[in-house]
């Protein structure tokens, strides 16, 4: 299966950006600022996971050796993940979640747009159903953005504090791997600085709604696609995968 | 020409239909499974039926437990049974019976607004009417409710908080 090898690690990178988002997301359960939000975020988190739940096991189909979602999931170290930076990133305030929850959603709509129309069937499919879901989140997450940046005195403080922290996170979203490159070749994933101007178009109607302006970033970064993470995804893991690591094999 | 073969074909795959459309949801439960548009087709082939089932949203908790009893009531009608799961075309709320939203009504979620899921634009908004007194007078809030499907809404005449399945 050497020519799927690359889809297969394209499969993998991208489940791993949803799968560690919407753990974090889920995070935020029972500790949210308001009843609405505590329904929203393990909401949005349930649209990631199912995505992340569709990417792992078209992966594992294609590797043909037996594996399944699971494995993807409960069995890799952080080594192995590929997840952007910005994912892993601590939940911190409500701010910061939903801020971090823009820019993600605000490049994936245009992107899964782009795979739905393009050459690989299955994911196609996979994708047409996530452009609904992430449409929603660029929408609930901008609308948060935008009474936050233009509220309180305070609120806007943390907001500005969230921007300053997590911009430089957002480059890496745009970053081209071997195989992402293969399969934008062949028309399966479309390339990302092609998607760069509806990114940038999203966050400036938010930001200048919101009174926030794009900083300029010095050091953007990086590393998550090549397996090198922050200390936080070997916390994150460690609660995520503590079942099958206790209990080995563990089913129910 | 149609023949014995296809009339008797024609006939499983209705009884097959019946047997599996009529499975509730198992969190909207005054609908069915073909009311909310998520039951695609019933196939019969050499004794098999054959359900496909979408799923309304990629992480709903719901569709193996759909898929599970649709499986039950095939079986219970004397097929033998395969469940295939499918996401092209992707489900729309447009998809839902007419039937589908006057029960979703009756039960006071107010059913999705026709032609609304190009409007989930930013900052967009939709008219939602109250399912309890029909006032234009509502507002939302929140973008997410009980249910994945399901946003919350506000009457602002009567008072009463409610469901609005959302548009997809």
């Amino acid at each position: 299966m050497a020519s799927n090898s690359e889809l297969i690690d394209v499969l993998v990178t991208l489940g791993d950006d949803h799968l560690i988002l919407g753990h974090r997301l889920s995070q935020w359960c029972g500790h949210a600022p308001m009843l609405e939000e505590d329904l929203s975020m393990p909401n949005m988190a349930l649209d990631l996971i199912g995505q992340a739940r569709n990417l792992y096991s078209y992966a594992a189909d294609l590797e043909g050796r037996g594996r399944t979602e699971d494995d993807f999931a409960y069995l890799r170290s952080d080594r192995e993940y590929r997840n952007c930076l910005m994912v892993e990133r601590p939940n911190g305030d409500f701010a910061h979640t939903m801020l971090r929850q823009l820019y993600f959603a605000a490049f994936m709509k245009p992107f899964w747009e782009r795979v739905a129309a393009g050459s690989d069937d299955r994911l196609a499919s996979y994708a047409a159903k996530a452009v609904k879901e992430v449409s929603y989140h660029v929408r609930h997450a901008g609308e948060w953005v935008v009474r936050l940046g233009d509220g309180t005195e305070h609120s806007a403080a943390r907001m500005r504090e969230a921007v300053d922290a997590l911009h430089p996170y957002t480059d890496e979203l745009f970053t081209v791997t071997q195989p992402m490159r293969k399969a934008i070749e062949k028309g399966i994933i479309p390339d990302p600085k092609d998607i760069k101007d509806d990114w940038m178009v999203t966050i400036n109607l938010v930001f200048n709604q919101a009174f926030l302006a794009v900083p300029e970033v010095a050091f953007p970064q990086q590393g998550g696609r090549e397996g090198l993470h922050t200390e936080s995804l070997g916390h994150l893991l460690s609660e995520l995968q503590y079942m099958q690591r206790a209990y080995p094999g563990l089913s129910w | 020409m149609v023949t014995a073969l296809d009339i008797n074909t024609s006939r499983e795959r209705a009884r097959a239909w019946a047997a599996a459309s009529v499975v509730p949801d198992p969190e909207v439960p005054c609908v069915n499974v073909e009311e909310l548009g998520i039951l695609r087709s019933v196939d019969v082939v050499d004794g098999v039926a054959i359900a496909k089932v979408t799923p309304t949203y990629s992480g709903c908790p719901a569709v193996l437990a759909i898929e599970l009893a649709i499986e039950a009531a095939l079986l219970d009608a004397g097929f033998e049974a395969r469940i295939e799961r499918v996401f092209s075309p992707a489900w729309t709320t447009d998809w839902i019976t007419p039937r589908g939203r006057e029960k979703l009504k009756a039960y006071g979620i107010a059913p999705p607004v026709d032609g609304t899921s190009s409007r989930m634009e930013l900052f967009g908004e939709t008219r939602v009417s109250c399912p309890r007194c029909d006032s234009q007078q509502t507002e939302k809030l929140s973008e997410f409710g009980s249910t994945a499907c399901k946003a919350q809404f506000r009457c602002l005449d009567c008072g009463e908080p409610f469901d609005y399945f959302k548009c997809l």
